[in-house]
């Protein structure tokens, strides 16, 4: 860099130097240092490290218990992220329309948010066990008597609840703020129009509050598809790994079987993956955002 | 004849709002209530209020989980991270912004890709680096940790932020003599406020709440944080609800109650955050 003195690179490192320094060593450096071990055979504990090529990938790829976490976490995005946004934009409709309670049920539906995905996976382990069957033996409703972390096809549904019910309250106030934001203008003559409520909804709000649409899908696919916290202290992957999501597979692999090369490979292969899928998302729902 | 219908209507659906509301709070009345049960009453009926009330199980949760030492635990990380990332996130915002040479695009390109790589895909090597340089035995090595990770996401919001800023200000500042230290700190801080509010809205509820990266960068129990006592202290009692629930009842309601005395702001922060992010 020509013609920039002394001063410029100073100010550059006094402003910039901090945080490109912990930025590096924290999340740069280890970084590629993963992938390189992802070439590797090494336990993490002593100096051998083994270059093996691309052997890990390819045990990987035969490697079931991958693919089905891999299957689960899909499963559970698509369900997890398509449920929790119907339900957080219907209660943002419902808590717009100027009902009195309006005001305090926003708080109500929002508190689940500001606590830890593991206490929130201890608190449900008592619903689900001892809650569940209580309000069970009271209502005979059968729903309440089912053994939610017992089997595998209960255990999904268990932990879709329980993010369903952690989530759509963030959602929900994202959608209020963009519902909120729909011009005046276009109300009145939506109405002045003589659209019904449908009407209104399809060709005005919908389209108006595509940017929150955005937000909120972008926010709950990265939410679903990283999930460990919750996943780690509900089901801890079971019965039988059905419930084990990618991050909670990557997390055993390294630090309870001590495998990290497969570890690192197979953490690579989530960041592809998690990369492409944030790609193509904000492309594809960028494009359906109207202006005003 | 129409308004009676509206009205009817309204209050229908104030009922079915009410009741959604219910059965959102309703894990936590199970939790609350049986916290105050004796273990034996928690397993012959769940569902209804104690015939006695007791606190016993809140005075030895108390003890054993080491509340207080580690409710500060947790204090400390949090605000000494959130201190960090806002100094040095505007700062790297601020110089980013308004020195727009090659290198600096370059370098806030960075920072907006590596916002997508997940924390597993990092996690492995990190222990690694971190053990390599001894940060892996005391609570700055996790500050630093959160440094690390939270500075990127900041500095997009602050660099969105400050657009609207109008540079003349600081020209002035310049001209009469301020360094840029001095105006960024006497000038341009001052106005990122509601911004700072933001960040440190969403960092507090990120590095409170964490449980994976406190747990692989602290092993000595003095160190734990709220999350990871109460993860060892529930694998310690399972199935011993009494003392679970009333672990769970202290360790949530710190969050609990600042989100409540705060509602307004934390909900605002999040949606300025949400949507610019």
């Amino acid at each position: 860099m020509r013609g920039r003195g002394k001063k410029y690179w100073l100010e550059e490192i006094i402003f910039i130097g901090p945080a490109v320094l912990f930025f590096s060593l924290i999340v740069l450096i280890p970084f590629f240092i993963g992938m390189t071990y992802s070439f590797t055979t090494w336990n993490g504990v002593n100096d051998e490290i083994t270059f093996v090529g691309f052997s890990n990938f390819l045990s990987i790829f035969k490697d079931e218990g991958f693919i089905d976490s891999f299957c689960f976490t899909a499963k559970f995005t698509v369900v997890s992220v398509t449920l929790s946004n119907i339900i957080g934009l219907s209660l943002a409709i419902l808590l717009t329309r100027r009902l009195k309670i309006s005001k305090p049920l926003r708080t109500v539906f929002f508190i689940p948010n500001v606590i830890s995905g593991l206490l929130l996976g201890f608190i449900w382990q008592f619903i689900f066990t001892k809650g569940f069957g209580a309000i069970g033996s009271l209502t005979q409703i059968p729903f309440f008597k089912l053994s939610w972390l017992g089997t595998e096809s209960t255990a999904f549904w268990a932990l879709i609840i329980v993010t369903l019910w952690q989530t759509s309250g963030y959602l929900m106030v994202i959608y209020i703020s963009g519902i909120i934001n729909v011009p005046t203008e276009l109300k009145e003559a939506a109405q002045i129009d003589g659209a019904n409520h449908r009407q209104y909804f399809r060709h005005i709000m919908i389209p108006m509050i595509m940017p929150s649409v955005t937000v909120c899908l972008f926010l709950a696919i990265s939410w679903a598809f990283k999930m460990f916290d919750l996943n780690y202290s509900l089901t801890k992957g079971g019965p039988y790994n059905s419930t084990k999501s990618i991050a909670l597979d990557i997390y055993i692999e390294a630090f309870q079987i001590n495998r990290y090369g497969t570890g690192a490979a197979k953490a690579f292969i989530f960041f592809v993956v998690v990369a492409l899928i944030t790609f193509i998302q904000v492309r594809i729902t960028k494009r359906k955002e109207v202006e005003a | 004849m129409i308004r009676i219908l509206k009205n009817h209507r309204r209050i229908a659906l104030e009922i079915v709002a009410l009741l959604l509301a219910l059965i959102c709070l309703s894990p936590f009345y199970f939790v609350i209530v049986n916290s105050f049960k004796s273990y034996k009453e928690i397993l012959i009926d769940p569902a209804s209020l104690p015939v006695k009330w007791i606190l016993d199980n809140y005075i030895n949760t108390w003890k054993e989980l080491r509340f207080p030492a580690v409710f500060a635990n947790s204090l400390i990380i949090t605000i000494c991270s959130n201190l960090g990332i806002i100094i040095i996130s505007s700062m790297a915002a601020y110089r980013l912004l308004r020195v727009k040479t090659k290198l600096n695009k370059a370098i806030f390109g960075i920072f907006v890709m590596a916002m997508v790589i997940p924390f597993q895909s990092i996690m492995i090597p990190l222990v690694r680096v971190m053990s390599s340089l001894n940060l892996n035995t005391s609570n700055i090595g996790l500050i630093i940790c959160y440094f690390g990770f939270g500075v990127s996401f900041p500095v997009f919001l602050y660099h969105g932020f400050m657009k609207s800023i109008p540079i003349s200000i600081e020209e002035a500042a310049i001209v009469d003599g301020c360094t840029s230290l001095g105006v960024f700190f006497k000038m341009v801080m001052p106005l990122l406020k509601p911004m700072t509010a933001t960040v440190i809205i969403l960092n507090t509820l990120w590095i409170w709440n964490d449980f994976l990266l406190p747990s692989l960068m602290l092993h000595s129990r003095e160190l734990y944080t709220i999350p990871l006592a109460m993860n060892g202290f529930f694998a310690k009692y399972t199935k011993q609800w009494d003392l679970a629930l009333a672990g769970l009842v202290l360790s949530i309601a710190p969050m609990i109650i600042l989100f409540l005395s705060l509602q307004k702001n934390i909900i605002n922060g999040i949606v300025s955050g949400s949507v610019k992010g």
